[in-house]
């Protein structure tokens, strides 16, 4: 079956309690699971600061989701994302190579260049 | 009147060149907000290549970029003295 790779970033309100937060994050991945995605990477930014007011809040938790899986999945996710008022935004991006590569990268490679970290992001 | 348009003048000819080839960047994060400030001006306005000097290809790359942020609410559509 052909596969793409995908990155998931979603913002949840800030009003959840934070079993609420788990369970959504838990029910967003049961659903990829569920229709064959195999799950790369996860991300938990935790609550941030919104640069502009979302439905008029001022801060969201951000999650990331790096997934595998069939085009025809992303559908299904997104219409789950609009149906869930617990999920402020979202925004599903389609890795291409040198996006694949970057983000390996970034888990492995580049953490520990702490001063290329600052001057520039980004590999060779 | 020649005074006026000296140091206009001096710094123009500096050779631009495209950041993201120098530096051999493939690809532009849309989630590091800190990397893109330096590509928006104090408005949060996307800097142009006239600017900047990078080049077509990877100038529609850092547009699409901020704008995924922009979404995300990592960077502000419009803001007031941002650096």
């Amino acid at each position: 079956m052909f596969t793409k790779q995908y990155e998931m970033v979603f913002i949840l309100t800030p009003v959840l309690s934070d079993q609420q937060m788990k369970d959504t994050i838990e029910k967003f991945r049961k659903i990829l699971t569920d229709n064959g995605a195999e799950l790369v990477h996860e991300e938990n930014w935790g609550l941030k600061k919104l640069a502009y007011p979302i439905q008029n809040k001022n801060t969201g938790f951000y999650h990331l989701i790096e997934f595998k899986s069939a085009p025809s999945l992303i559908q299904v996710v997104e219409t789950e994302f609009r149906r869930d008022e617990r999920v402020m935004r979202y925004l599903t991006v389609a890795m291409e190579k040198h996006h694949v590569t970057y983000a390996e990268r970034k888990r492995s490679g580049l953490v520990g260049r702490k001063q290329t970290e600052t001057a520039k992001e980004g590999d060779a | 009147m020649t005074l006026v348009n000296e140091p206009i003048e001096r710094n123009q000819n500096r050779k631009k060149y495209c950041r993201f080839k120098k530096a051999g960047i493939k690809f532009i994060d849309y989630k590091d907000p800190n990397f893109l400030l330096k590509l928006i001006n104090e408005q949060g306005k996307i800097l142009p290549r006239r600017l900047t000097g990078t080049s077509l290809k990877y100038q529609r790359k850092v547009s699409q970029a901020i704008k995924r942020a922009r979404h995300l609410g990592l960077l502000p559509y419009v803001a007031d003295q941002l650096k």
